[in-house]
């Protein structure tokens, strides 16, 4: 069977909506247009209900109570809104946080703009295979310590945290645990109470829902976490986020995760298969390819594999027709690698050369097999203009040669 | 990023990659460190009258798609071309032939550098000063000698 060209292999960066999805949103565009804020008629009361409806969804894929759950514009604002909020409500506790160096922006760039307000905060390592080591968390709590924040998965490198040991410290030492798990939500078993989580960042285009919606997770017990809002309005959920609730959004939101929570077990079951078989693929193929991560303990759709001697970008740019990521700096403005690559300490040449590959619901063995083929293609044909190769051939020890700075 | 058309066409299509076992003026500037390296194999000729010419060139490129394109474009332009002739290929010389955003003039720059570098090889090569360009950006590296395999560790 041919395959359908381009192939999407970029489901860390976004999903399509799920057609059930997209079915259940179109009535709340159209005839059940309502705001769910009002509470007068009968427009607005279709439109609270099936708001109502989407949390209950959300909250059993996640195992907490609707009523924990904050609708957001997605999981920027999700930990803004838990970072930032947790530190303005318990300043007087204490100023310290702890956090990982290979989060998400929204994650070190709330933390940062912390810093600039008085806070401390902690940016642990990550092993050579992107885990935070829970005895680091341990080192580092404080008295002063009112929040650590550390990812689910990781959206480069799929590694997965050993969040319920760092939840279990936290909670001895009464600290607050939130974590931004976008990345992981509908893709592995996921436990507020087994995670320990107190508070959780969600997004719903990361599972097949639509873009611009996302939750924060709030614990309402044990212990009733407090939060400063940090959108300032009608006081909409409960005063935590104002702003009128994007309906059509949430109800897709809901319906995402119910059919995450159906399909998740067999999926992640055929993912981690189709992973296998293009890292299988990829290395039956190619030479000095490095996987990048953990081999097991990482998201089913995720592989990340250093093609050294061949720049990211310019792989990317030869896939014409796969849709892939890099951890190259021309991919991004900066021209600094991955600041996720460098804190697995692979060093900047490696990093330099690696590509993402995100598989999903949509991908089949035929593509997997198609995109190797490519790969083995264009990596052969970049690496017979790479002068790296050529010296690497010859033995010269790239690590030691001397280069001119620039 | 999207490309221009000229970008696409040297990226898909580079000219002059590969060695020249008889090059007289060898360049390399980058770092793999830092995502491109540029390699230029340079086979400088003197025309009757004396006048210096690159009769030959061929180079290698480890980096993104604009640094190949520029690579590629930048052998094209001096192919042939006496030398006084190369030194008028400049950064924005690149970067406009090859629609290059801001972003970018990083690529093209290490294109002209790499020039540079392989022309000054050549002078020290063959003891000529000539009237090579100022050596901004001319690398510090030892023992080139065309093949690659020499750089000290």
């Amino acid at each position: 069977m041919a395959v359908k060209l381009p192939i999407y292999m970029d489901h860390h960066a976004t999903t399509p909506v799920a057609p059930e999805v997209f079915e259940a949103m179109r009535p709340y565009f159209l005839e059940r247009f309502g705001n769910a804020a009002s509470r007068n008629h009968a427009f607005g009361w279709a439109a609270e209900s099936a708001v109502e409806a989407a949390r209950s969804q959300i909250a059993l894929l996640i195992g907490c109570k609707p009523v924990e759950l904050v609708f957001t514009s997605g999981a920027t604002e999700s930990d803004n809104l838990a970072i930032k909020g947790v530190a303005q409500a318990y300043r007087e506790k204490g100023t310290h946080i702890i956090t990982s160096q290979i989060e998400h922006h929204a994650v070190l760039d709330s933390c940062k703009r912390l810093q600039k307000d008085g806070f401390q905060v902690t940016s642990l390592p990550v092993s050579r295979d992107g885990r935070v080591d829970p005895a680091d968390v341990a080192k580092a709590l404080t008295p002063k310590t009112i929040l650590v924040s550390i990812m689910l998965a990781n959206n480069e490198i799929g590694t997965v945290q050993p969040l319920a040991e760092i939840g279990r410290l936290c909670k001895e030492r009464g600290v607050l645990f939130h974590s931004d798990a976008v990345q992981g939500v509908g893709k592995i078993p996921v436990n507020v109470d087994a995670l320990g989580l107190d508070l959780m960042s969600l997004t719903a285009h990361k599972l097949y829902g639509p873009k611009g919606v996302g939750a924060l997770y709030v614990r309402m017990g044990k212990p009733r976490v407090k939060l400063v809002a940090q959108m300032d309005g009608g006081g909409h959920e409960k005063g935590r986020r104002s702003g009128t609730l994007n309906v059509p959004g949430i109800v897709g939101f809901g319906k995402a995760c119910e059919l995450a929570g159906q399909l998740m077990a067999g999926e992640a079951a055929r993912l981690t298969a189709l992973r296998e078989r293009l890292w299988a693929g990829i290395r039956a193929r190619l030479d000095h390819a490095h996987l990048n991560g953990h081999p097991t303990l990482r998201l089913p759709g995720n592989l990340n594999v250093s093609f050294e001697y061949v720049e990211g970008e310019s792989l990317l740019m030869s896939l014409k027709d796969v849709a892939v990521s890099s951890g190259s700096a021309c991919t991004s403005a900066s021209l600094e690698p991955s600041y996720v690559l460098k804190a697995l300490g692979i060093g900047e040449a490696l990093a330099h050369t690696s590509i993402r590959f995100g598989l999903g619901r949509g991908n089949t063995e035929e593509e997997v097999d198609y995109v190797c083929d490519r790969l083995a293609e264009q990596v052969t044909r970049l690496r017979a203009m790479s002068p790296l190769y050529e010296m690497a051939q010859d033995g010269v020890d790239l690590n030691t040669a001397q280069w001119s700075l620039h | 990023m999207l490309y221009s058309a000229q970008v696409l066409d040297h990226f898909d299509h580079p000219r002059n990659i590969g060695n020249l076992p008889d090059a007289n003026g060898v360049g390399m500037v980058g770092a793999p460190a830092s995502g491109d390296v540029l390699k230029l194999q340079l086979k400088i000729v003197a025309d009757p009258d004396g006048t210096e010419r690159i009769a030959e060139v061929k180079a290698k490129v480890f980096g993104c798609g604009s640094a190949i394109a520029a690579t590629s474009l930048l052998t094209e332009l001096i192919k042939g071309k006496t030398l006084a002739e190369a030194a008028q290929v400049k950064n924005r010389t690149i970067a406009a032939a090859l629609g290059l955003p801001p972003m970018k003039r990083h690529c093209s720059g290490l294109a002209e550098e790499v020039l540079k570098a392989g022309i000054a090889d050549y002078r020290q090569r063959t003891g000529t000063a000539g009237t090579a360009p100022a050596g901004v950006g001319v690398p510090e590296y030892k023992g080139s000698c065309g093949c690659g395999s020499s750089f000290t560790a």
